[in-house]
């Protein structure tokens, strides 16, 4: 084990440090060597776990989706449809427009920040430990210096990149439904106008404002909403598993709440992209 | 570089997910929906169909029982005209049985009285011959006689 002293804060530390991976000046590093790149690090556990939770999600849907029939569906089929049928009806009932994108969009958005958030309810140590197991077994490294974060949605870089795919679509209908144009005018001449030219010129600064701060909080508050969420649930298990014997019914109690918050932030995610999108399509103010 | 990486895979994802996996899903449910209600509006047009066939054989039993009963009634009337006219036949005939036996008795009476009349008329010749042998020629007198046996 690790020679230094194992505290709390350490602890729960290691637990919510992610593997990094960068590139520095003597080639591929990894962990502590990354501290200094920043940005520009990349956090293989948060990539491995999303991506691959991605791919199981997109292989169970398209098995599904192959082998749908009109017929008597069966139970796998039967599960699917559910969901996508939930998330089809979200979608007609806020989206008031003709797209084939947004549907499948709240799917993926809806299954894969589920399954992401799913990765909460394994018990804390189980897979840092084992991979910490692994490091110490095969690599040789001191298996406190190997870092495992599982849950990807507890790392602002995966919540951020859903906000930003999202944030970027809602431009792209802005601009395709308004035109340049009319994004402009509508960054520009509400919510204060005039029909004086002059007071109106005087007004487009405030408007602006005002208008970029609104389009630029939603992913924001995207982004931080299921982050925060995420991280303080997992910091919570990391607490509760930290306290010894007694941690069994608090743990219970806490994973079942967490059972409500993943599925609610999954959904919140998905209903909010849709409505974000809606307002963006809408020709009315 | 975790956001783009993440940016990355979120957009491939989006797309597989809207090529490869809702349509075939949507389609199938839409067409199963569309299924449904094909069947459930078959279901209540078949349900129609059926009350009005109960409704047309119930007509058509009573019309049948209707029928049934005036061809028992009109039996039954036949029967007893034919019981009636044969009724009737059997008195004429019985009448004209009756008329024809009379008839004869009446003809055989009659031919019996001529006979008797006849034999009566030669008894008294025969007599009036015996009477009368000596005193009368009997060529002479067959014209008188003759007259007599008319007139009996």
């Amino acid at each position: 084990m690790a020679a230094e002293e194992l505290t709390l804060q350490s602890h729960i530390q290691h637990h919510l440090t992610n593997a990094k991976m960068c590139n520095t000046e003597a080639g591929i590093a990894f962990n502590k060597a990354c501290s200094e790149a920043g940005f520009w690090t990349w956090h293989i556990d948060t990539l491995a776990w999303s991506i691959g939770l991605g791919i199981i999600f997109l292989m169970i849907f398209r098995s599904a989706a192959k082998k749908a029939t009109v017929g008597v569906p069966g139970k796998l089929q039967c599960f699917i449809e559910m969901i996508v049928e939930f998330v089809a009806g979200n979608v007609r009932d806020t989206f008031h427009g003709k797209s084939k994108l947004i549907a499948p969009l709240a799917l993926t958005i809806f299954v894969w920040v589920f399954l992401m958030n799913l990765m909460d309810l394994i018990p804390v140590d189980f897979l840092p430990a084992f991979a910490g197991w692994v490091g110490a077994t095969f690599f040789g490294m001191n298996s406190h210096d190997v870092y495992m974060k599982i849950v990807p949605t507890t790392d602002i870089n995966m919540t951020a990149a859903l906000a930003i795919g999202v944030f970027m679509l809602m431009i792209g209908y802005n601009i395709r439904i308004k035109g340049v144009v009319g994004f402009i005018k509508e960054l520009t001449l509400h919510p204060f106008s005039s029909s004086n030219l002059f007071v109106q010129i005087l007004l487009i600064p405030f408007n602006l404002l005002l208008e970029v701060i609104a389009l630029v909080a939603k992913p924001f508050s995207l982004a931080l909403r299921l982050f925060g969420n995420l991280y303080a649930g997992e910091l919570i298990f990391i607490l509760i598993g930290a306290i010894g014997l007694f941690q069994l019914p608090l743990h219970f109690i806490w994973a079942v709440f967490h059972i409500l918050v993943i599925v609610l932030q999954a959904f919140v995610f998905m209903m909010l992209t849709i409505v974000y999108l809606s307002m963006a399509s809408s020709e009315s103010h | 570089m975790t956001l783009f990486g993440e940016l990355i895979a979120f957009i491939v994802f989006v797309l597989f997910c809207m090529k490869f996996v809702w349509p075939p899903l949507n389609n199938a449910i839409e067409a199963r929906q569309q299924k449904i209600s094909d069947g459930l509006a078959a279901g209540e047009r078949a349900e129609k169909d059926l009350q009005l066939a109960q409704a047309k054989i119930a007509d058509e039993l009573k019309e049948a029982k209707a029928q049934a009963a005036e061809i028992i009634a009109q039996a039954k009337k036949r029967a007893e005209d034919s019981v009636e006219e044969g009724k009737k036949r059997g008195e004429q005939e019985r009448e004209n049985i009756i008329a024809a036996g009379q008839a004869e008795v009446q003809a055989e009476r009659n031919r019996l009285r001529e006979e008797l009349r006849k034999q009566v008329a030669m008894l008294a010749i025969a007599g009036a011959e015996k009477i009368i042998e000596r005193e009368i020629d009997k060529n002479a007198h067959s014209d008188i006689v003759e007259k007599l046996v008319a007139e009996l």
